[in-house]
């Protein structure tokens, strides 16, 4: 940041002032600077929830748009990630403990033979920040992981990520075989990684390719809310 | 006269104009090419390196090929692409096919380096693979890419499931093998070194 803001007392802006300079502050990856704001409005009593929503994911929906254009790159939309992760680090006992709304659930995971996982974990971020409940299952996950803390967790949605080529294709083997079980409509399936494209996600068989962690958040509360919808019309 | 690594980086190599073969590969593997053609008097191949940076962009290889095949193959009887996957997803092969011109087997240079049935055997997931020409662009291709050198500690979120950093050696470098083993020592990784040679390489210029 420029030399004017070594001086910037964070608790001597008001809130709309300083919800903007976290704006900044994330899209900067100052993790330091994140993590002292998200406590100031805790102790101004905002609501976690509203921290979480108005401030963090608001912040790291523009470095995202701007990943998407291709202003950012990589590592700074880490160093955000890491910054984000800082407030969400206060945020997370007390949204436990609050009425913060319930979108839903997720199992997220690299897919076996794969190792990366930086695109799973934003996503994996962005997912909590919009309320989801997330179960991470790491990398290199056989079929048998999914569809194990698929059941176990009772979730709404599995999430498959690949970074590699050579890897992706597993995808289709986990969706094929929901199918061999009679479960594959139980779930909502999102697929994303660098190497995957639409084409690809309709040819396994998945619901979504998510481009990106926004579009992987937009795509899963619509097809909750319409999965919801369906439900209901169907009661 | 021998390419330089920068210029092989961002530019490529233009061909001789001598040949009936066209060669379109990636910078990455010019000085290898270049010592098979001397080494086994392959004096019907022509060497057209396309920049090897492309490797960091594999969705612009295809087009690339195919915007260099459209250019120059009519020069020659032939033309084939000595890439392999190169993360395109398929991309490439389905472009060589279309355009009727061969390349080589495999997912990467990784893999024919080793030689392909091997390195896909071995399954090393936690591996993270340098050649001769990435140990010596390592800071091009690795480590100012991913910001490393701007925030290192960002170093384990991009390798921290890493174990292991496998230098596979063309040649018999002893410096190299230092500088691929303090590469590795920067990442944080366990390191090993194996000779492989131009692995399935040879083979695949032998039938081009």
């Amino acid at each position: 940041m420029a030399d004017e803001d070594d001086d910037l007392i964070l608790s001597e802006l008001d809130d709309e002032e300083l919800v903007a300079q976290m704006f900044d502050d994330l899209y900067d990856g100052m993790r330091d600077e994140i993590m002292e704001a998200t406590q100031i409005l805790l102790d101004r009593g905002w609501a976690p929830y509203d921290v979480l929503t108005k401030s963090l994911v608001g912040g790291m929906t523009i470095v995202g748009n701007d990943f998407r254009d291709g202003i950012l790159f990589v590592p700074e939309v880490l160093l955000a990630a890491n910054a984000m992760k800082g407030g969400m680090s206060i945020l997370k006992p007390l949204l436990a403990e609050t009425d913060a709304p319930r979108m839903g659930k997720m199992v997220i995971g690299t897919v076996k033979g794969d190792i990366h996982d930086i695109g799973k974990n934003l996503v994996a971020m962005m997912m909590e920040g919009a309320g989801f409940e997330v179960v991470d299952l790491g990398i290199n996950n056989a079929v048998e992981a999914y569809l194990e803390a698929l059941a176990r967790e009772k979730a709404d949605i599995l999430g498959m990520s690949a970074l590699l080529t050579t890897t992706m294709p597993y995808m289709k083997v986990v969706i094929d075989t929901m199918k061999e079980q009679g479960i594959r409509d139980d779930y909502i399936v999102l697929v994303g990684g660098a190497p995957l494209n639409e084409e690809f996600g309709r040819a396994i068989g998945a619901d979504a390719y998510c481009r990106d962690a926004a579009v992987a958040v937009e795509t899963a509360k619509d097809w909750v809310s319409r999965r919801h919808n369906q439900m209901q019309a169907g009661a | 006269m021998r390419p330089d690594d920068a210029t092989l980086t961002r530019e490529g190599l233009a061909p001789s104009g001598r040949g009936r073969v066209l060669l379109i590969a990636c910078g990455a593997l010019a000085r290898e090419i270049l010592a098979l053609i001397g080494q086994n008097g392959w004096d019907h191949l022509d060497l057209h390196c396309l920049p090897a940076i492309l490797h960091n962009r594999p969705d612009r290889i295809a087009p690339a090929v195919e915007a260099a095949v459209i250019a120059r193959g009519a020069a020659y009887e032939r033309v084939f692409v000595v890439y392999a996957d190169c993360g395109t997803g398929g991309d490439l092969a389905r472009t060589c096919e279309r355009l009727g011109v061969g390349m080589v087997e495999g997912p990467h240079c990784y893999a024919f380096y080793e030689g392909v049935a091997d390195f896909a055997e071995k399954g090393e997931v936690t591996c993270f693979y340098l050649t001769d020409f990435l140990a010596r662009q390592f800071d091009a291709f690795v480590w100012t890419p991913l910001g490393l050198d701007r925030h290192p500690e960002l170093r384990a979120m991009y390798f921290g499931n890493y174990t292991t950093l496998v230098y596979q050696a063309q040649t018999d470098d002893p410096a190299l093998t230092a500088l691929a083993q303090s590469h590795a020592e920067r990442l944080g990784l366990g390191f090993e070194r194996r000779f492989t040679g131009y692995g399935d390489l040879a083979g695949a210029l032998a039938r081009a």
